[in-house]
């Protein structure tokens, strides 16, 4: 029977060896596929410049960080979330309810969605009532809601084009979803009569709108094989693909840095990150990454994040966003209605 | 009823023509399969072999007082944005630790940017046309070379593509296995035994039987849905250590080892064992010495496929928080890792396009190591493989 019990210590060994493991002096970062690049940038940078081991950053989406970072304190849950959209108030409410109440908000810049298409085609000009009309899952006709009737573009607006609607899009669990449902679709259809004055963002699900997963790599692949589909995706990989996507305006402003920074650009969206101020003791390292991610050299007007795709705020809101990080600001439910 | 000459003649020739037609099939089935492999492993060479070279630039670098604070201040501006940023942020650190560097000025080979690397190679860049112009300079001079990538063996990931290497994912994937042997192993063989040698035949050994065959075909998510609730939840082992991965994994391989196992267990006559119980062995070492010694080259076959098939996975591990950015090589079985198919993934994510290299390099360096085990397996087999 030696051999039973051989195994059987063998797996009490690395049970207990497990539950022995403690304290822990690496950061754990968890959230928005977004932020997930920049996040990395500064980690490695943290990680190769300072004494501390690299933090570790999982690309969970915003949603899904929030959750795990509202799980409750202690070893096993994040010590910072990632999030291309402010915290929502149910998600702040849940943290509170596991004992995470002390959180600092940092705001670190902008990031425009591009609605882009190959650059084989003719450059497009929409507007995002154009756009709703094109992805809604119910349009006003005649003064009813009935199921989307559109399949070409050109059906919507004579100065459309005669394509067919296709466009490639992140799902429900990301936060460039979220963003474009909001700016896009809620902006659109809020003075819509139809809709009793508050905006409607269902997206259709009978093909025309394509769920295309959190890889956004995936949208610019298959925008250059299908030239007549549109995309909907961070602006970064809009400047990585320059030269075979081209972004449209969208209510006659095109996606460019300046355009999206400025609030111009209509569909732009602020990134954050939040630091869970109740791990500061357990994780020293946590301050000094949150600081070197606010430093002017990361998120400057001529720093490392801007070569990435960020786009950075005005000087003095970047100014107030570092001093809130810097003094541990606490973030109160008030703040995010 | 009697058949005419003819009849049968005609007869014979429809079966011929249909044996004929059903060897084309599968020939045909087999050239398709063939026709995608080729077309993968050619796609894949052409895009991953560009990997394992990595541009460098001669340039002359001065350890002056202002590259302590700056680093870019050491190199000459004309190249300052080809070097790769990785390189010149170490510069402070290493003119801390050799105080003898300051006030030196040496020419030295040094990373160049991931863009120049792409120029290079002739793929798509985005340096502008002066920067062009410099690195032309420079290789016409013979200051920018390819040389071969040591770095894409032996660091972690990267946001640089010039830096990003396979070696943090590469030792998680060993740590990671090998949690998953120590577990998954002796388990899972003892399983078989149990179940080919002493269990009786009974409706609870058959469910338990049915059970197994069923994991074995379960989606690898669930597995990975698994580990979150026992190991990571119950048990408090640390996310996204190679530990919990390889405990996840184990859970996938278990089934798989016992199943092989069985077989090669069945596979071992009878006459065997009644020659070792005819000269008065224990049921217990009959298994020991007889069964399992003629049965392990099976075992074995079976073991190293099923873990080149947790190898491969991604998915259960996503869950247990593996798949991420870790560009530190982790030493312990408790610390953050991840492992190749997941550095895969990422680096298909990346917006930067260097990276569609690196991802064909990954996927290259991935596949050669599940050929190498596979071969053994087969070698393995053939070795010690005994017909009765």
């Amino acid at each position: 029977m030696n051999r039973i019990l051989k195994t059987t210590a063998i797996a009490a060994a690395v049970m207990g060896f497990a539950t022995a493991a403690q304290a822990r002096d690496q950061v754990r970062i968890v959230g928005s596929s977004t932020v997930y690049p920049f996040s990395s940038y500064v980690a490695e940078e943290f990680g190769a410049t300072t004494d501390f081991p690299t933090p570790v950053i999982e690309s969970t989406g915003s949603g899904g960080g929030a959750r795990l970072f509202c799980n409750g304190l202690g070893e096993g849950t994040p010590d910072i979330t990632n999030a291309s959209r402010r915290m929502k108030p149910s998600e702040f409410e849940r943290c509170v309810e596991n004992g995470v109440t002390d959180i600092t908000e940092a705001f670190i810049g902008y990031d425009g969605i591009a609605f882009a298409q190959s650059s084989k085609n003719d450059e497009m000009d929409v507007t995002r009532e154009q756009l709703f009309m094109a992805l809604a899952a119910q349009v006003p006709v005649d003064g009813e809601l009935v199921d989307n009737p559109y399949t070409q573009w050109s059906e919507i607006d004579s100065s459309l084009p005669d394509r067919e609607i296709a466009v490639y899009g992140p799902p429900t669990t990301s936060g460039t979803r979220d963003a474009f449902e909001e700016l896009v679709m809620e902006a659109a259809s809020e003075d819509m009569e139809a809709y009793g004055g508050e905006g409607y963002t269902d997206i259709r699900t009978d093909g025309a709108f394509i769920d295309a997963g959190e890889n956004d790599n995936l949208i610019v692949q298959r925008l250059s094989e299908n030239t007549d589909a549109f995309g909907i995706f961070g602006y970064s990989f809009l400047e990585e693909n320059a030269d075979t996507l081209m972004g449209s305006s969208i209510d006659g402003v095109e996606p460019t840095p300046d355009a999206i920074g400025s609030g111009e650009y209509p569909v732009s969206r602020s990134m954050f990150f939040y630091v869970k101020n109740q791990h500061a003791d357990e994780v020293p390292a946590m301050y000094e990454y949150a600081n070197l991610f606010m430093s002017e050299k990361m998120i400057g007007d001529i720093g490392y994040l801007k070569g990435m795709g960020l786009i950075p705020a005005p000087k003095d809101m970047r100014a107030d966003a570092r001093e809130d990080v810097a003094n541990h600001e606490t973030l109160e439910l008030s703040d995010l209605k | 009823m009697r058949q005419s000459f003819d009849e049968i003649s005609a007869q014979l020739k429809r079966r011929h023509r249909k044996s004929a037609r059903l060897k084309w099939m599968s020939m045909g089935a087999l050239g398709l399969a063939g026709v995608f492999l080729v077309f993968f492993f050619t796609d894949m060479l052409i895009k991953g072999l560009p990997a394992f070279q990595q541009a460098q630039i001669q340039v002359q670098v001065d350890y002056n007082e202002m590259a302590q604070e700056i680093p870019l201040a050491a190199v000459e501006e004309e190249v300052r944005p080809l070097v790769s940023r990785g390189y010149l942020r170490l510069i402070p650190g290493r003119m801390e630790d050799n105080a003898d560097l300051l006030g030196t000025t040496r020419m030295e080979w040094v990373l160049a940017d991931g863009q120049v690397d792409q120029y290079l190679k002739g793929h798509h860049n985005n340096l502008s046309a002066s920067e062009q112009a410099v690195v032309d300079e420079l290789a016409a001079n013979g200051r920018a070379e390819l040389k071969f990538n040591t770095t894409f063996f032996s660091r972690g990931d990267s946001k640089m593509p010039e830096l990003a290497g396979i070696a943090s994912a590469a030792m998680g994937t060993v740590m990671t296995l090998l949690v998953t042997l120590v577990v998954a192993f002796p388990i899972g063989v003892m399983t078989a035994v149990y179940l080919e040698e002493f269990a009786p035949d009974n409706r609870f050994t058959q469910i338990i039987e049915i059970n197994i065959n069923n994991l074995a075909a379960i989606p690898s998510i669930l597995f990975g849905l698994l580990g979150l609730a026992i190991f990571i939840n119950f048990f408090g082992v640390p996310r996204s250590s190679p530990l919990v991965g390889g405990l996840t994994l184990a859970l996938m391989t278990l089934p798989v080892i016992i199943i092989s196992t069985r077989t090669a267990l069945r596979s071992v006559p009878e006459d065997i064992r009644h020659a070792a119980f005819g000269v008065g062995c224990s049921r217990w070492q009959v298994v020991r010495d007889h069964v399992l010694p003629v049965s392990m080259p099976g075992i074995m076959t079976g073991s190293i496929i099923g873990l080149a098939q947790a190898m491969g996975e991604t998915a259960p591990l996503i869950i247990v928080g593996m798949v991420a950015f870790i560009p530190d090589v982790s030493a312990t079985i408790t610390e953050a890792a991840t492992v190749l198919p997941a550095q895969i993934f990422t680096w298909a994510g990346e917006p930067d396009r260097a990276f569609t290299e690196k991802t064909a390099g990954g996927i290259l360096v991935l596949l050669t190591i599940l050929i190498t085990l596979n071969a053994t397996a087969v070698v393995l087999r053939k070795k010690f493989e005994r017909r009765w």
